[in-house]
């Protein structure tokens, strides 16, 4: 079972007390974007086996979304931040680099 | 190679069984080869049959990292119908149905096809018009299906408790031909006709890069060197992405752990598949006598061939209101293989950004039924360019916006 610590409320949760909500950082593209833009924010995903950054909810708690760094194979949890945020914090990219040193996602590394 | 027949297991009893050949050849790669397949499950396998036998070409490679059908092929509750509600899903889901019903005598190669019949359980009244809708959609699209009352369920299934409090049986959903088949036995048949034809099934050899010139596709990086191709299928379900991401693009696909479980063996109970989506739960019995059940996926990503627990919970707790009697079976074993998802829940066969290379994935949570119709297409899709079988699942369906929608048809896809 995977346990997140929300950084909200500051628990420890179980995932059957949380709510998956997807890839994190998406940038999102609306109506005037372009077709490719448009489909690649809606549907293309980095799907990758290892370092990962998503979305949850703190479903049966205090209900606020975070932010989590987990790797798929794993399982490890690298951190969990808040979701007013752009991209992962400084502290959580070090924590990542410590255990996968020259990982990146996307943009980041 | 030695034709299987009745003959041959008698004379193969006079001489102490000496005469049994291998299955397939374990030979050395080639530089290059016409076609390579990366993924030897269901899929792939299929993929090089029938490139040889509709279209004649045989210089074709097959590379599996693992073994051959170690991945989802080998890991599947195999469940075989073709019940789809969207035309494009009939059509191929059908075509593989049909294709399975003259497979052993094809492959000369008993893939145990038990045509025994699959049940989907209507257990809400949503349900209920969904199916009666699905019943409809079929008998247009040639798919022989029919919805049954509550009464009927339990002739067929009498072990079945359908005025439970919580799920009531209220109908179901009932293809007569649908089944099961072997899972292993499916892959090692398309191995051994693979590799009769002159066909390289390179196992233990993992798939490390895509390279590429001007475009195009020349070959692939692999953990036995480079292996060239003037053709790429990328047949590798659960790890699309990983292996898109080498060819240079991304996929809409998501990949996650499903997990399936079975009891010990039991005097047999129940001679047709049922499934109730519902609760998430399906289950049918082996011809050893064991229970074999599947439940649902991780809500999250992940690769870790394992799944959350809870979840067999969950599967396990729901189906004991309808199928009591499993309450005091003792479970053997359980296992998860990692399937991936589209939006709209079908599957992609298409050509990609890369030209020359072909993707055949996301067939997720249900393809092991699909298996003979996917290579079936995708062979066709490879060798000319275009098949009709495959024409609706392109990926340009995602930016056009023309989804083939199961999602909303059955909410567990098997
Ligand atoms: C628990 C469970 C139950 C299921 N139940 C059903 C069911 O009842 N009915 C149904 O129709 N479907 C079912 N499915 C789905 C079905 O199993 C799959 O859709 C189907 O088997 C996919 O076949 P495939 O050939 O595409 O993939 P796989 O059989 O997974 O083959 C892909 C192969 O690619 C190889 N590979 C990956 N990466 C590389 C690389 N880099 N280099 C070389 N090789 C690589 C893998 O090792 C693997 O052998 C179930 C799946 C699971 C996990
Ligand atoms: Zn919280």
């Amino acid at each position: 079972m995977l346990t997140l610590n929300c950084p909200y409320c500051g628990l420890d949760k179980d995932e059957t007390e949380l709510a998956y909500g997807g890839e994190a950082h998406l940038k999102r593209f609306g109506p005037g974007s372009t077709d490719e833009d448009f489909e690649s924010y809606i549907f293309g995903r980095e799907n990758p086996k290892g370092v990962h950054f998503e979305r949850w909810r703190c479903a049966s708690g205090c209900t606020k979304w975070f932010h989590a760094a987990r790797c798929t194979v794993t399982m490890e949890v690298f951190g969990t931040y808040s979701a007013q945020t752009f991209e992962p914090p400084k502290a959580i990219k070090d924590a990542i680099s410590k255990k996968r040193p020259g990982w990146t996602w996307r943009n980041f590394s | 190679m030695k034709r299987y027949s009745a003959f041959a297991i008698a004379r193969e009893a006079f001489r102490q069984h000496k005469g049994w050949e291998r299955a397939w050849a374990n030979p050395e790669p080639k530089k290059a080869y016409d076609v390579v397949i990366i993924g030897a499950g269901g899929h792939g396998l299929a993929t090089a049959y029938y490139l040889g036998k509709n279209f004649g070409i045989t210089n074709v490679a097959i590379i599996e990292k693992g073994w051959l059908g170690g991945g989802n092929t080998g890991r599947n509750t195999t469940i075989i119908r073709s019940n789809y509600l969207q035309d494009p899903s009939a059509a191929i889901y059908e075509k593989a149905r049909s294709l399975y019903e003259g497979l052993s005598q094809d492959l000369n190669y008993n893939i145990m096809f038990s045509p025994r019949g699959v049940l989907m359980l209507a257990q809400t009244e949503h349900e209920v018009r969904g199916y009666k809708r699905t019943a409809q959609a079929n008998s247009l699209q040639g798919v022989t299906t029919e919805f049954i009352n509550a009464q009927q369920v339990k002739k067929i299934c009498p072990i079945m408790n359908i005025d439970g409090p919580r799920y009531p049986v209220l109908g179901g959903l009932w293809q007569a031909r649908g089944g099961t088949a072997r899972h292993d036995a499916v892959a090692w048949g398309y191995a051994r006709a693979c590799s009769d034809m002159g066909m390289h099934i390179l196992q233990k050899t993992e798939v490390t890069g895509v390279t590429q010139e001007g475009g195009n596709v020349t070959g692939v990086e692999t953990s036995r060197g480079h292996i060239g191709c003037n053709k790429l299928g990328i047949v590798v379900a659960g790890h699309s992405s990983v292996v898109a991401d080498m060819a240079g693009f991304r996929l809409p696909l998501e990949s996650v752990p499903l997990q399936a479980l079975v009891s010990e063996p039991i005097k047999p109970c129940m001679d047709i598949v049922v499934m109730a989506n519902t609760v998430h739960g399906y289950m049918s019995q082996s011809d050893k006598g064991e229970m074999v059940i599947g439940g649902g996926t991780d809500s999250f990503n992940g690769y870790h061939q394992r799944g959350s627990f809870h979840h067999l919970e969950e599967t396990v707790r729901a189906l004991i209101e309808t199928f009591p009697m499993i309450a005091r079976l003792k479970m053997l074993r359980h296992w998860g293989g990692i399937v991936d998802v589209t939006g709209d829940r079908s599957p992609i066969l298409s050509k990609t950004p890369l030209g020359g290379c072909f993707i055949n994935s996301g067939w997720g949570t249900g393809g092991f039924k699909a298996i003979p119709g996917s290579g079936w297409g995708f062979a066709e899709l490879m060798a000319k360019g275009h098949s009709p079988l495959t024409a609706e699942f392109g990926l340009d369906r995602f930016r056009e916006g023309r989804f083939i929608d199961e999602s909303v048809a059955a909410g567990v896809a098997h």
